[in-house]
């Protein structure tokens, strides 16, 4: 038997780590969300969907915008030294996700815009003609717009890998430290993306080929989830203990039911019936899919908090 | 450069904690709030039983997870000591180091800042030894560079048995506990 008692009662800290609250999940998935609309973006722009104007591509890249700004907020609020935030960007310290991170959200605002200006909205080409004309001259360039979708697919995937890496890499948290968490959170945001767009777009086409395409990408969060739980029980002690956080620990209900059952395996079998025309496409699997990976997000986020690799 | 470290004989902690008021008062922490600390572990079955008592801190690391993820050098390791300390003016509260540390020896201080044992580093400088080695009164805390073989610490550790915290981590900590 092996008993411990302590006298540190540190606020955020005891009696275990609680530092992360609901921002930096809502952050991370925000972030995952926009990551998995700038690659649908680029895909669009590859494929000439720009230039249709029924598609949805025209709302795509203001909504990334808002939605990424949103999510850069919630990151704001997190932090305990708000006036020093700046100090983020007056250094690039390699070996830190957060650095990275900090960064590519630099690069992203530019990419958004840039796609913004191939696919201006028609409301706002109506009021504001000469941001019609530029982006109609823009449109004309090829290189700039394959230049464009490229910045788009490829920052979409560092930025929805980063959000997974943020946390795999903290070696402290059993949970956590797994190089599967980036490509996991990755393919939810993927899946978040085209479940959203899926649900934006008015053009038939759209919506099946999305529906499609998220059915993928809910099969790969299956696999990875699979994958991640092997790497968890096949590895140390720790490993397998914070593994059963989520294995009739706290958080069992939660994430099974939660996210698996109703976030990933219920919009799945709902969207296979829709695609194969057995049943309509219908908002309930996009906002069962997008519930389900926010919850994701703060199921991980919290329960990676309270695996350690102390006692306990 | 001296790589500094502490190695407490848990045979002779009694769990006082003066240690720890030490530290507080002599960094002036706010209320609630410690850089230092007291585990009691208790481990057997009546009656092989065995009691350690350990005043733990910040291990200052070899290998510091909470450097590696700063993500504006606020953390960050220097001399005297090769020892891992905080600019407070570069942290920005992110709480990244908080949630990298395997020990929990961070906090966030009342003001904002990410704050730890800096094995005060202050007295250090002026030849002293730190605030909770300072007043232990059963001595049974040990100061100094790990790296000089005829250091007191590397001779305790030479001819004692002595275990490190979650060595299996991989962080390298510097701070033993004598057994």
């Amino acid at each position: 038997m092996i008993e411990f008692t302590n006298t540190r009662a540190n606020h955020l800290v005891d009696p275990f780590l609680h530092v992360w609250g609901w921002e930096i999940p809502l952050y991370l998935f925000l972030g995952g969300l926009v990551a998995g609309m700038m690659a649908i973006v680029g895909w669009f722009l590859f494929t000439g969907r720009h230039r249709q104007t029924h598609s949805v591509m025209a709302l795509l890249p203001g909504l990334g915008l808002v939605l990424l700004s949103l999510g850069m907020g919630a990151l704001f609020l997190d932090l305990e030294h708000k006036p020093y935030v700046w100090r983020l960007y007056t250094t690039f310290q390699p070996s830190s996700p957060m650095s990275w991170g900090a960064w590519i959200l630099v690069a992203v605002y530019p990419a958004l815009l840039g796609a913004l200006l191939l696919s201006v909205p028609t409301f706002l080409r109506e009021r504001f003609p000469a941001l019609a004309t530029l982006s109609d001259r823009l449109r004309a360039q090829a290189p700039v717009v394959r230049g464009i979708a490229a910045a788009n697919l490829s920052l979409g995937g560092l930025l929805g890998i980063y959000t997974g890496i943020l946390l795999s890499a903290m070696g402290a948290r059993p949970l956590w430290n797994s190089a599967v968490l980036g490509p996991l959170f990755l393919a939810s945001g993927l899946s978040s993306a085209a479940a959203l767009v899926h649900m934006m777009a008015r053009d038939r086409s759209e919506s099946q080929l999305l529906a499609r395409a998220d059915n993928r990408f809910l099969q790969t969060e299956i696999v990875l989830l699979a994958l991640f739980f092997i790497g968890l029980l096949t590895a140390t002690q720790v490993h397998i203990r914070a593994a059963g956080l989520l294995f009739g620990g706290p958080f069992t209900a939660v994430f099974w039911v939660g996210v698996v059952g109703v976030g990933i395996a219920l919009p799945l079998f709902i969207q296979s019936l829709a695609v194969s025309h057995r049943i309509r496409h219908t908002p309930v699997a996009p906002l069962l899919v997008l519930a389900g990976g926010l919850l994701l997000r703060f199921v991980i986020v919290h329960a990676g908090q309270v695996s350690r690799w102390g006692p306990g | 450069m001296a790589r500094y470290g502490m190695a407490i004989d848990t045979m002779r902690c009694v769990g006082c904690m003066d240690c720890v008021v030490a530290c507080k008062t002599e960094n002036e922490l706010p209320e609630g709030l410690c850089r230092d600390w007291i585990v009691t572990e208790a481990t057997g079955a009546f009656p092989d039983t065995r009691l350690e008592l350990r005043s733990e801190r910040c291990n200052h690391c070899d290998r510091p997870p909470c450097v590696h993820c700063c993500p504006t050098g606020a953390s960050h390791v220097e001399d005297p000591g090769h020892l891992v300390q905080i600019t407070k003016e570069l942290c920005i509260g992110c709480k990244a180091c908080l949630a990298a540390c395997p020990y929990d020896a961070r906090y966030i201080h009342r003001d904002g800042y990410a704050d730890k044992c800096t094995f005060c580093v202050h007295r250090v400088e002026q030849g002293l030894s730190p605030a909770c080695v300072a007043v232990c009164p059963t001595r049974c805390m040990h100061f100094g560079d790990l790296d000089d073989p005829h250091s007191e610490v590397s001779r305790l550790l030479t001819s004692r048995r002595h275990h490190a915290l979650q060595p299996e981590a991989g962080t390298g900590p510097r701070i033993f506990f004598l057994t």
